[in-house]
């Protein structure tokens, strides 16, 4: 009998820590696992017996005993804490290729890996083929990028591989600066020897002696196991001189980010890792020709790293059956927001979002109305709910104007404004901008001011105009994507929602009674006991009345902190 | 012409706030290595919680790189402090997925309780709180993390008592 807890960073926050003690100190045999991708149903423990695996989710102490209960042989005993079916079936219509091991396997042991024909891929491409074999694979796979542009893969390590240089570098994009995706922390939380041996492969077709991967600073238990599975990966040879025997040597090392979303562009990131700031700098040169201290050197994202081994293994014609026509194979989603079943999904290219927000996702969280959903993060955009049939898929995605990016689908639903999300996107990229050019530097304030202004209903009527206006400039006049994209979810939102722009701007009104200038408070008398909390709490000494009678707020000395609404037990304070 | 602010002294560790002594390991393994500066300073910070002018300073000498470059380096990553925070810095998430489930809120909710702005010392010298653009764990949001600790869906609520239970630990 093989028991797991799922203690990827997601499943410790959700308490899997507590649970995994509770259950090693009482039984052998239980083991860590990184993330299934359930993340709603979290902590998540597993119980395999021969052919027959058991699932049990949301478990607590209580559910943790009552396991123990089972395993003791007391059957049904956990039976309230059993995965339902529905769920199952969620994640076993999923197609794993990337996330192949995730949740699976003990991502802090070689064996179990090697167990699932890991480094199985790295030996036949170093023992059996010649690098141009690999890159022909890769062709014929028609991989593509997944840190966001969807270059493919395969152009880029012919390039690195035609490049003139003794010493070439690879690069692993681990720097996840997306806010709201985490499909690359679960991939090396989860699978930490898929991204090793990817990177193997990369190293070996384009010949490079090594390797780097640059994590994200706020991913610490990422850079552990990370660590860990180097470590192994040497004991055992697979990294190190003279790889099976073939006198390829290669070896790889972690460098852990500083916090600088721009340093996810790869320019800035290789400026990074040179030790200085990480300021993006002119293609051409592409990193393929001049990188890393100048030598060639190859960049791709965890995910792409990820996906190479099963490619190899099971061949590109198999990789390239998945999908559709410009975009083969499967995409790992972050589904997050205000969705009812959010986590990790992995979906053929092809689908349409409806598949994965109702599909996989379960629809919307508490029943509300769904309004739109954002991927891309800050370089992409909102699709609306009009647009749930748009399929995934890198050219029809970017038709809408968001872009496929690296995976963060983030739900809205009617509470959430969609001109406080422009906003939101665009204090994100101000704070970002690394301040090399005007347009990027001084453009995106300017708009930023504009969204506060209407924010807080200060708006004046030609502000999307010139929010428009603005934004073609900074798009013409920026020189690395972060400015060239920065624009998209202010424009997207424009094209999508101009309603509540006008309601704003022309009535001074937020219909999902988010910005909290544009809203008014008033007593219900029906509902106020005159209990005088409210009155208390107002920090501005805007609620008079008596005991035990309705009260009244006084609006031209509302603040509209919302402090009296928060106070309220008997929900008597109306919000419009 | 050449910058010459570093030449004629010799980087001196001994009237330094803080004792250099602790990361002397990094700053002779980094010293001849090209592109070690970032690793160095983050060594600093993960051993005296920031980075006290100074040090910098000294950092700067024994890199053997101008102090310009050495600030350049510490303002453009957001990782770097250059004031002291207090005994347990919170990092509170303000990524998308935070901020649709309500990460001002949370905010609200720990500025009320401290009696802080971001980047202030509560008056208990206890915390710190700073604003982050996601940990990892959207499908909790709002999410927070202390001392490498993550706590997910919080609320107003669940948020001061977190705080309370962290404060009654630090004091014992
Ligand atoms: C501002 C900005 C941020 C980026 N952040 C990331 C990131 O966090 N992770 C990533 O893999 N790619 C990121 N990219 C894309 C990279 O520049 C690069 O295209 C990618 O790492 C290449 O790998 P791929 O071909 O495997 O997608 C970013 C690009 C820009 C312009
Ligand atoms: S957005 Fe808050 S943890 Fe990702």
């Amino acid at each position: 009998m093989r028991i797991t807890v799922g203690m990827g960073s997601c499943g410790i926050a959700a308490g899997a820590s507590e649970i995994y003690k509770l259950l090693e100190e009482n039984e052998a045999g239980v083991k860590v696992t990184g993330c299934i991708g359930m993340c709603y149903l979290e902590p998540v423990v597993n119980i395999y017996n021969g052919a027959e695996e058991k699932v049990f989710v949301k478990v607590d102490k209580k559910g943790a005993e009552e396991i123990l209960k089972l395993i003791k042989g007391e059957e049904n005993s956990a039976d309230e804490y059993a995965a339902s079916r529905e769920d199952i079936e969620l994640l076993s219509a999923q197609p794993r290729i990337a996330l192949q091991n995730c949740g699976m396997i003990n991502p802090e042991s070689i064996d179990e890996y090697i167990e699932k024909d890991g480094y199985k891929a790295a030996r036949k491409c170093i023992n059996e083929m010649t690098p141009e074999d690999v890159i022909a694979e890769l062709k014929t796979s028609g991989l593509s990028g997944r840190g966001g542009a969807g270059f493919p893969t395969w152009f880029k390590w012919q390039a690195a591989r035609d490049s003139e240089g003794e010493q070439k570098y690879v690069i692993c994009n681990a720097d996840e600066g997306d806010p709201g995706a985490f499909m690359d922390r679960a991939v090396i939380e989860g699978d930490p020897h898929a991204l090793i041996e990817g990177i193997m492969i990369a190293a070996y077709a384009i010949g490079a002696g090594e390797g780097i991967v640059y994590v994200r600073a706020e991913y610490p238990l990422a850079i552990v196991r990370l660590e860990k599975a180097l470590e192994q990966a040497r004991e055992k040879g697979l990294l190190g001189e003279n790889i099976f025997d073939s006198g390829f040597s290669f070896d790889i090392r972690i460098k852990a980010g500083a916090g600088a979303f721009v340093c996810g562009e790869e320019t800035a990131l290789i400026a990074s890792l040179e030790g200085e700031r990480g300021m993006p700098r002119l293609k051409p040169p592409f990193p393929a020709q001049k990188g890393y201290w100048g030598k060639p050197s190859n960049i791709n994202n965890v995910e792409t790293y990820a996906n190479v081994p099963w490619i190899i293994r099971n061949g590109g014609a198999a990789f390239c059956a998945i999908g559709t026509e410009n975009s083969k194979g499967t995409k790992v989603f972050a589904l997050t927001g205000k969705i009812a079943k959010g986590g990790l999904v992995e979906v053929p290219m092809g689908k349409t979002i409806r598949d994965v927000v109702y599909g996989v996702g379960g629809g919307i969280k508490d029943g509300k109305a769904f309004k739109a959903v954002q991927v891309g993060g800050p370089s992409g955009g909102c699709i609306p709910a009009e647009l749930i049939d748009t399929v995934i898929d890198y050219r029809t995605l970017a038709e809408t104007g968001a872009i496929m990016g690296s995976g963060g689908m983030v739900v809205m639903d009617e509470t959430t404004c969609m001109v406080d999300m422009a906003r939101f996107f665009l204090d994100f990229t101000c704070k970002e901008s690394c301040g090399k050019c005007v347009h990027c530097r001084i453009g995106n304030v300017r708009m930023l001011e504009i969204l506060e202004r209407i924010c807080n209903g200060e708006g004046q009527s030609g502000d999307t105009q010139l929010l428009s206006e603005l934004a073609a400039q900074i798009k013409d006049g920026s020189l690395c994507a972060l400015g060239q994209t920065a624009p998209n979810p202010v424009l997207t939102a424009i094209r999508y929602f101009s309603n509540e722009f006008e309601d704003h701007i022309e009535h001074k009104k937020c219909t999902a009674c988010q910005c909290k200038p544009l809203l008014t408070y008033e007593v219900d008398n029906e509902k106020c006991t005159g209990c005088t909390l409210c009155a208390k709490k107002c920090p501005a000494d805007a609620i008079s009345g008596e005991l035990k009678k309705p009260h009244i707020i006084d609006n031209a000395k509302c603040i509209k902190c919302g402090k009296c609404a928060d106070a309220c037990r008997f929900r008597a304070i109306k919000v419009s | 012409m050449n910058c010459n602010c570093n030449a004629h002294q010799e980087p001196r560790s001994e009237n330094l706030s803080v004792d250099a002594g602790l990361i002397e390991q990094e700053l002779i393994k980094y010293a001849d290595i090209k592109g070690g500066l970032i690793t160095v300073l983050q060594k600093a910070q993960e051993t005296y919680g920031w980075l006290p002018s100074d040090l910098l300073e000294y950092i700067a000498g024994r890199m053997g790189v101008g102090l310009a470059k050495v600030i350049g380096v510490v303002t453009f990553y957001t990782q770097f402090r250059t004031k002291p925070v207090g005994k347990n810095l919170i990092l509170l998430c303000q990524g998308t997925a935070c901020h649709v489930n309500g990460s001002s809120d949370i905010e609200e909710a720990i500025r009320d309780y401290l009696e802080v702005e971001e980047g202030e010392i509560s008056e208990n010298g206890l915390f710190t709180y700073n604003n982050v653009a996601c940990l990892g764990c959207c499908s909790l949001s709002p999410a927070m993390m202390v001392g490498g600790k993550t706590y997910g869906n919080l609320t107003k609520e669940s948020t001061v008592k977190i705080l309370k239970e962290i404060e009654k630990e630090s004091s014992r």
